[in-house]
């Protein structure tokens, strides 16, 4: 078997979402790189080193040169990596990806932040936000631009499936660790739920997606912690939830950590 | 890919290909949006002809909500039936699908795009973070706070600037020709300075940022930045406007 090129690193997080983006595409693509696991309580000098800036994960090291934000990063891959590409040729088809993913990234991720972090009326709103965004998606499914197709990158699933595939995963967690909440609702979102199971049962997402187990395990931990801080001050208070995801030594897994 | 000096783009040649590229072209924008700016320069860069449509944002029309529906915002970029929303989205449509007119915005190399990609991001989170921060900000402590900030920001994009432009001795981030962390950082001139203005500090300070004010002046030579950008002074009465009404900020004297 082959030794990883060591001119390839990727710095990522089990449980972060973004990371599997990264990794997903370099197993569509079969590139060979080296993964280095980040503590993201304790980052280590190197990943503050590569991404100074914001110093998250994933970062991607290429002959020592690191790109960072995985939008930016899978579109670096699909560049220099041309097989199995992951963005259509088409300008505008590719400009419908790159809203999309703008929009997973924009709105519909921090609303399932929003959700996790917070209990109460707070959550409650927030709730509301995921439903309104995941409509937003089952419309463009069942009479918009991905009208008909079997994933948004069309027969096989492409750069916005990627993002947002990745990423969807937790719902289904999240509606497991917080038994009065129901983020994806098969009935009002059929088509996002019919996409999803496809995209869940294939063999490349399958050996990238931890074990949902271990998400469940992880996710129950986050949000006993992020609920104990907040504590000290009323669980419904804006300022309580915000300070609490702030503070969190545990990193927040539903955004770049 | 062939490049052509923007400056000394033929006459002639404009001509003729505004024709070939006419497919109806529509851009939804209002006039002070430096996200709406960036589209008309590299429109006109790309020698295409558009009809611009100003929008009140306070009313929105039935054509805005209709090609916009998710974030009813604007620039959005209609293109024959096709809707183009976000403004970076739309640079790289403009880019990709009239690839063979005018310079290109983004580099031919990836690791280069992926670093345009970054660093426009990055100034548009920023500027909305920090430099509009220092107009909203209540307290004379969180004024100071979004202060710091810009100039950190500066610093920063100066620091880009000189590794875009080590050996080369090139005048733009985009090289001979201005790209998409040009277009980016330099259509919010105005509201830079309409900041500066208004709270006071002097951010675009040549001591502090020498490379970034050589490229400034570069930038502003553009024709079509030139008659792209709005007056500074209509821009310093529109944040003093959102300061009162949107914001609710009293500005401190």
């Amino acid at each position: 078997m082959e030794r990883s090129p060591s001119s390839l690193k990727l710095f990522g997080s089990w449980a972060s979402s973004y990371t599997h983006r990264v990794q997903l595409a370099m197993k569509l693509k079969n590139i060979q790189f080296e993964y280095i696991e980040e503590d993201l309580a304790n980052k280590s000098e190197a990943l503050l080193q590569f991404n100074p800036i914001y110093k998250k994960v994933p970062v991607l090291v290429h002959n020592d040169r690191p790109i960072a934000e995985s939008v930016i990063i899978l579109q670096y891959v699909d560049e220099v990596w041309s097989d199995r590409p992951v963005l259509p040729t088409d300008p505008y088809e590719r400009s419908v990806a790159r809203f999309w993913c703008h929009f997973a990234d924009d709105k519909l991720g921090p609303a399932v932040g929003a959700v996790f972090a917070s209990s109460g009326e707070v959550q409650k709103a927030a709730v509301d936000q995921v439903h309104e965004n995941l409509a937003l998606i089952e419309r463009e499914l069942r009479e918009g631009f991905f009208k008909g197709k079997k994933f948004f990158g069309g027969e096989s699933i492409g750069l916005l499936d990627i993002v947002l595939g990745c990423g969807s995963y937790w719902l289904a967690v999240f509606d497991e660790v917080m038994t009065d909440v129901k983020l994806v609702d098969p009935e009002a979102l059929p088509l996002f739920h019919a996409w999803l199971r496809e995209f869940e049962a294939l063999d490349e997402v399958k050996e990238t997606i931890p074990a949902v187990d271990k998400l469940l395990e992880y996710a129950k931990a986050v949000r006993q912690m992020l609920l104990g801080m907040s504590n000290n001050a009323t669980a419904d208070s804006p300022t309580a939830t915000a300070s609490a995801s702030a503070t969190a030594p545990v990193p927040d897994i539903t955004v770049d950590s | 890919m062939q490049h052509r000096s923007h400056i000394n783009f033929p006459q002639t040649l404009i001509h003729s290909q505004v024709k070939m590229a006419e497919g109806d072209l529509k851009l939804l924008g209002t006039w002070p949006s430096p996200f709406v700016l960036r589209i008309k320069m590299v429109l006109q860069q790309k020698g295409l002809s558009y009809e611009y449509l100003e929008q009140d944002l306070k009313n929105k029309g039935e054509l805005l909500l209709k090609h916009n529906p998710i974030y009813k915002k604007i620039p959005i970029l209609i293109h024959g039936d096709r809707s183009i929303c976000e403004s970076l989205v739309i640079l790289q449509y403009i880019d990709e699908n009239w690839s063979d007119i005018g310079p290109p915005l983004l580099p031919a190399d990836p690791y280069e795009r992926a670093m345009a990609r970054f660093w426009a991001a990055y100034i548009d989170e920023k500027f909305v973070g920090s430099f509009w921060g220092i107009l909203k900000a209540a307290t004379e402590e969180a004024k100071a706070e979004k202060i710091a900030d810009s100039f950190g920001v500066l610093q920063q994009l100066e620091g880009v600037f000189k590794k875009c432009s080590a050996g080369t001795g090139k005048g733009f981030f985009g090289g001979d020709t201005i790209g998409f962390i040009d277009v980016t950082l330099g259509s919010q001139l105005s509201w830079i300075k309409a900041v500066e203005k208004i709270s006071g500090v002097k951010l675009l300070d040549k001591t502090k940022i020498p490379l970034l004010m050589e490229w400034e002046k570069r930038f502003l030579a553009i024709d079509f930045v030139k008659n792209t950008l709005p007056n500074v002074e209509k821009v310093v009465e529109y944040g003093r406007l959102l300061q009162a009404t949107t914001w609710k900020v009293t500005p401190a004297k």
